[in-house]
């Protein structure tokens, strides 16, 4: 009864949120309405009894494709009136293509048939006694090893292309350098200076820490200035512990 | 009814009730607060201007890298959940036909290291 009930709950929200995916106005909403629709999607697969694959939907659909569409939309900058503009024109070619869709999803569900043998299955996603995600890894990493090694490559492919594709260098960002950072000794960076007694806090000089790697003190025209005493601030303190 | 869905009862009670706090929360206000408006109060609010401009702007295509790369190895776990459970039953091929999986995304990580598209600044 109750299975029955959440059935079509999950499935009639299912397929409003998908409408409203495509007849909304505001993109945004469209990408909300469409996690809305994996959610439901994701009910109606643990009444199935496929619980990894319902919990899969909502960690990878939810969590980073949707997350990956909202960034797409947000970044298109696309003029929605201005896309909307050309209805009148493209109406003839769209109704075509429409009706060759309608037509082919028409040819498939007159042709349907389904093996007995499929619907026996159909019902008993897992066998007895086994939990549903043991019963996918028995299969997927044996059984299907080729079109697991297959998924590994097009992740790959997709990481190379997306890297390709986005990546710029750029010259103007300050890259961390480990290396020099763990080189730094305290004796670089912390200067001892003595003070005179009631005198103040002299006026320093800016002090830069005493670079050994060549490469890291380029152009840095304030580098010389602490090495000689020139500074008339500089003068009055003699050891500075160089 | 499958076996697992009694498991997901607590789940069904959180949502139920998640529902009626949210539904309590908007119409409450709905019902008891007076609805008075106009299109001042109803225009965006932008620390007292006008707005400047469109809120969506594009902004730097580096956020689509991590995205990207994150969805990535996000699969890449999502395989090793069913492979954890079920070593027992696929013993050494199993092991294998994974090692061989993870080899090859190795492969891609030292890539995008190397590439520094892992770096932000």
């Amino acid at each position: 009864m109750a299975p029955t009930f959440f059935f079509y709950l999950f499935s009639v929200v299912l397929v409003l949120c998908a409408a409203m995916v495509v007849s909304s106005r505001n993109p945004v909403h469209s990408v909300l309405f469409l996690i809305g629709a994996f959610f439901n999607a994701a009910g109606l697969f643990l009444i199935a009894g496929a619980e990894f694959l319902a919990f899969i939907l909502v960690i990878v659909y939810v969590g980073a494709v949707a997350v990956l569409f909202l960034f797409v939309v947000m970044m298109l900058d696309v003029d929605f009136e201005q896309l909307r503009s050309g209805l009148q024109r493209y109406l003839p070619v769209g109704i075509a293509v429409g009706v060759l869709l309608l037509a082919e999803l028409v040819s498939v569900l007159v042709g349907w048939h389904v093996h007995p043998a499929a619907t026996a299955v159909r019902f008993a996603p897992a066998p007895a006694g086994v939990s549903n995600t043991v019963a996918l890894g028995e299969l997927v990493y044996t059984k299907y090893i080729l079109l697991f090694q297959a998924a590994g490559l097009v992740l790959l492919v997709a990481m190379i292309g997306a890297i390709v594709l986005t990546l710029r260098d750029r010259r103007s960002s300050r890259h961390q350098r480990i290396a020099v950072q763990n080189a730094r000794v305290p004796g670089e960076t912390v200067e001892l200076r003595t003070m005179a007694l009631g005198g103040g806090v002299p006026v320093a000089d800016i002090l830069r820490p005493r670079l050994t790697q060549p490469d890291a003190i380029d152009d840095d025209p304030l580098e010389p200035t602490h090495h000689g005493g020139h500074h008339p601030a500089d003068a009055h303190h003699a050891p500075e512990g160089r | 009814m499958p076996y697992v869905l009694p498991g997901y009862l607590p789940i069904l009670v959180f949502m139920v009730i998640a529902g009626v706090i949210a539904v309590a929360m908007v119409g409450g206000s709905l019902l008891a607060a007076r609805q008075k408006p106009y299109p001042e109060k109803l225009s965006a609010y932008e620390c007292g201007f006008e707005a400047f401009d469109d809120a969506r702007r594009p902004f730097d295509v580096r956020y689509y890298l991590v995205a990207i790369l994150f969805i990535i190895f996000d699969l890449e776990v999502a395989f090793l959940f069913p492979w954890a459970v079920s070593l027992g039953a696929t013993r050494l091929f199993g092991f294998l036909s994974m090692m061989g999986f993870l080899g090859v995304l190795t492969v891609g990580f030292i890539y995008e290291w190397c590439k520094g598209a892992l770096e932000w600044e």
